[in-house]
């Protein structure tokens, strides 16, 4: 194991967390990594992003239409919510929020100037966790720690 | 229960299921709970599914709810618990929630990153044991298993309390409403009769009470025996020792019937509170247009808000305003609910919420309107009444018009000694609300209907419709599993047809329901009776209740001999009601609620019964009147026991668990229950 990476792939999750980019429920999914299954967090995080792209796609169709179905515009940011909520992505969460606030008021500019918001913070969340993994498993460890396998 | 029932020390998957016989769970439990998880985000889905695990649960993913349902249906033993996210794009979770309680009887936990109080409470009313927010820590899935147990619990308890010396007390709730009911009723012989039961019941308890009673399995012909008993004596006055007599089994003793009863009338009374939540689960459960809305107290019913709830198809809405103006005209200004089919099967796992949910006025947001639209040989005022209010319903239309055909059959039979079997011919002809196919089925989702319906009824009370719904969510959802427990007195089977046709030709209503009621089959009481009533007593029954259904889902009771059960049972009950001046409103009204949850929950088109409820429900309407009156009547709906399964299911489960692979005969697999066989 090299210390180097290990040291900081911890300081990059402490400054995830510090940031907010992250929350307590990433720490929950590392802790659940184990023996059998060292990279279930980079994992699930990958099933995250391959799933939340078509959510978003769904999004941006909605706010395409016209005139804006609303409550289709919610149902959709709801489940993209509920994806980003858990891999524990604050930021993308907190956007999320305020997309649907908007969304109940049926204030299609704000939706459309919120979900912009909700695309970047998304992205950048991405390229974190991108290079978050790639230090673990340079390191030698799975995202959680574990002594990996690769 | 012997929980050992060599089944601890098998396989992992038989491992968990050894401690379901009984009290006693193996050491390594909850290890080896099986669990399903429903969720259509597939990131949620591995990660539930990684805690699971780490809980050391059996763990099936599924991101269908569709597929969901087709493996509970397939595996009917094969999970203990389910985990299941509201929001799904193929079916609506709490939907999906209302299947599995009718057709599987599992607890079922619900999630959503929506903490909002309204889903919350939908969760409670559509009986969810549980309800997790996103994110879901794995400390919240590690006590799961609480909500299996519990349901086992209360499934052992329901069964010992029936034949044991606490059955006293339990049954002693209903018999006395039994007797207040008797008792308003005018002109009512069987009065005088019930209070005599009643007395030599009481002394009957003390003696047997004290005897241990083997436990009675509730087979399909016994329970059809029972309801034809019940029906024939009316459901207000059945009264555990002349139902025995009339059943004339030997061995059976009146505790056991007592406690089938009690369950019986937790199931009717389910069975109409169902039918509020039955939008989401018409869709799935049966075909659209057995949206059958039974018309239980045509009074205070809101069918508007019914109709607007869009439950009820516009027909049955229809149907139902123009069978219940007959009442209104009498009564004018009282809405009448609609039972939407949805709503019969919106089951709700009373459990740990069912407290809560009772009493809440659940019908408000979605009341029940009983058959209004039911054509039947009404007075011309009636008629017109009904026509107007058929109109102010919009389009609703119960698609009774198909079903009207084959209805009269039925209602034919059940009017035959019957001057006026014009009702039957009319209400046949048109307005019969669509009937599900398998109405002939089990009881359970019939009883629940009513059970529901009849809750919902008193949505005006503002008692029981909360009740309603929650008890029948969970009575229906444990029904169909063969759980007994929920038969809350909801309307069983349209019995006393012919009673309503002469009711209606008729104008006066009380004596000539009252005589025809006894010729018909007995009436179930008009749950809504007693939820307006005895809310504390439907609070206690209905708690009865929710541990019962859920116990007894573990055994594998097809739906469809549930749903079989339940349609039958709904043309049995329609009448008792009739049979008080106060209590025909409510009977009917929980007949029309069990016949169409019932009917809707089985999908059968069972247009016998629609016939049948549609005859209650068109009789009732000039009972309207007197409705209103019942309140002081309806006490004994509020007692309704525990679904009636519930023995049944239990020795089902102990059969299973004992190594039965065979059906459960306590499962209302009523698939043979057909109207026939009722005496009328």
């Amino acid at each position: 194991m090299d210390k180097n990476h290990l040291q900081r792939q911890l300081e990059m999750k402490r400054s995830l967390l510090d940031q907010g980019y992250l929350d307590e429920q990433f720490i929950q999914l590392e802790e659940l990594e184990d023996g059998d299954n060292p990279n279930f967090v980079e994992e699930t995080v990958t099933t995250f992003y391959a799933n939340s792209a078509r959510l978003l796609q769904n999004i941006e169709q909605a706010l395409g239409s016209r005139p804006i179905d609303f409550t289709a515009l919610d149902n959709c940011m709801h489940q993209f919510k509920s994806s980003s909520t858990s891999i524990g992505a604050t930021r993308v969460k907190k956007e999320c929020t305020l997309f649907m606030e908007y969304c109940e008021a049926a204030n299609a500019e704000g939706c459309i100037r919120t979900f912009r918001q909700v695309k970047q913070e998304h992205a950048s969340l991405k390229t974190k966790l991108e290079n978050y993994f790639k230090l673990a498993r340079q390191g030698g460890t799975s995202a959680g720690g574990h002594a990996g396998r690769s | 229960m012997n929980p050992s029932n060599g089944k601890g020390s098998m396989s992992t998957a038989s491992s968990s299921a050894a401690w379901k016989a009984g009290d006693v769970v193996p050491d390594q439990f909850p290890a080896g709970l099986r669990v399903l998880v429903v969720d259509d985000d597939p990131t949620c889905l591995v990660i539930l599914e990684k805690m699971l695990r780490a809980c050391l649960y059996e763990v099936t993913k599924c991101n269908r709810a569709e597929i969901a349902l087709s493996l509970l249906r397939e595996n009917k033993n094969g999970f203990d618990i389910v985990i299941s996210d509201v929001h799904m794009p193929d079916m609506d979770g709490f939907k999906l929630l209302e299947h599995i309680g009718l057709e599987m009887d599992l607890p079922v936990i619900m999630m959503s990153a929506d903490d909002g109080k309204n889903v919350v409470m939908k969760g409670v009313t559509h009986g969810a044991c549980d309800y997790l927010i996103k994110p879901v820590r794995i400390e919240a899935l590690r006590n799961i298993w609480q909500h299996v147990v519990r349901k086992r619990k209360n499934e052992w308890r329901e069964l010992e309390q029936s034949g044991s010396v606490e059955e006293g007390d339990r049954q002693q709730k209903p018999c006395d409403d039994l007797d207040y009911s008797s008792s308003a009723n005018e002109g009512n012989w069987k009065s005088s009769k019930k209070r005599k039961d009643e007395e030599e019941e009481t002394e009957e308890r003390d003696d047997s009470s004290t005897l241990k009673k083997p436990r009675v399995v509730w087979s399909v012909e016994l329970h059809q025996q029972f309801v034809a008993a019940v029906n024939q004596l009316g459901i207000d006055k059945a009264v555990p020792k002349k139902i025995l007599e009339l059943m004339n089994v030997p061995g059976l003793t009146r505790e056991n019937v007592a406690s089938h009863l009690q369950k019986y009338r937790l199931y009717l009374r389910r069975l109409s509170g169902v039918s509020q939540h039955h939008s989401s689960l018409n869709n799935s459960f049966m075909s659209p247009e057995a949206t059958f809305g039974p018309m239980s107290s045509l009074n205070g019913l809101d069918l508007q808000t019914l109709a607007v709830t869009g439950q009820l198809p516009a027909q049955s809405l229809a149907n139902l305003q123009a069978a219940g103006l007959g009442r209104s005209a009498a009564k004018s200004g009282i809405p009448m609910p609609l039972i939407d089919q949805r709503n019969l099967f919106s089951f709700e796992n009373p459990k740990s919420r069912f407290g809560e949910g009772q009493q809440q006025h659940l019908s408000s947001s979605k009341p029940m309107n009983l058959l209004h639209g039911i054509p039947t040989t009404m007075e011309p005022k009636q008629l017109a009444s009904l026509h107007q209010s058929a109109q102010s319903l919009g389009n609703m239309n119960v698609q009774v018009n198909s079903h009207g055909a084959q209805s009269s059959s039925l209602l034919m039979q059940m009017a035959k000694t019957q001057s006026r079997g014009n009702i039957l011919n009319e209400s046949a002809g048109s307005h019969l609300p669509t009937l599900p196919s398998s109405i002939g089925q089990p009881i359970i989702s019939n009883g629940i209907a009513g059970g529901v319906i009849g809750r919902n009824e008193i949505g005006d009370n503002g008692r029981g419709t909360g009740y309603n719904q929650v008890a029948q969510t969970s009575s229906m959802l444990s029904f169909p599993m063969n759980h007994t427990t929920e038969l809350a007195g909801n309307n069983f089977p349209i019995g006393s047809t012919p009673g309503i046709s002469n009711v209606t030709s008729k104008g006066a209503f009380h004596e000539e329901v009252n005589s025809e009621i006894k010729s018909s089959a007995g009436f179930v009481p008009s749950y809504d009776i007693f939820n307006d009533l005895h809310p504390q007593k439907s609070q206690d029954w209905e708690l009865q209740n929710v541990g019962l259904h859920f116990n007894a889902s573990q055994n594998a009771n097809p739906v469809q001999g549930n749903l079989d059960v339940s349609s039958s049972v709904l043309v049995h009950q329609g009448y008792s009601s009739r049979q008080q001046g106060s209590g025909q409103n409510r009977n009917i009204s929980a007949m029309g609620r069990t016949m169409f949850s019932g009917l809707e929950a089985t999908g059968q088109g069972n247009e016998q019964i629609m016939d049948q409820l549609l005859n209650n429900l068109i009789v009732d309407t000039p009972v309207r009147v007197k409705y209103e009156r019942f309140s002081d009547t309806s006490s004994q709906n509020a007692l309704f026991a525990d679904p009636f399964g519930q023995e049944d299911l239990m020795s089902a489960l102990l059969k299973q668990q004992q190594g039965n692979t065979g059906p459960a005969e306590p499962d209302f697999d009523f698939d043979g229950y057909s109207i026939d066989n009722i005496p009328v």
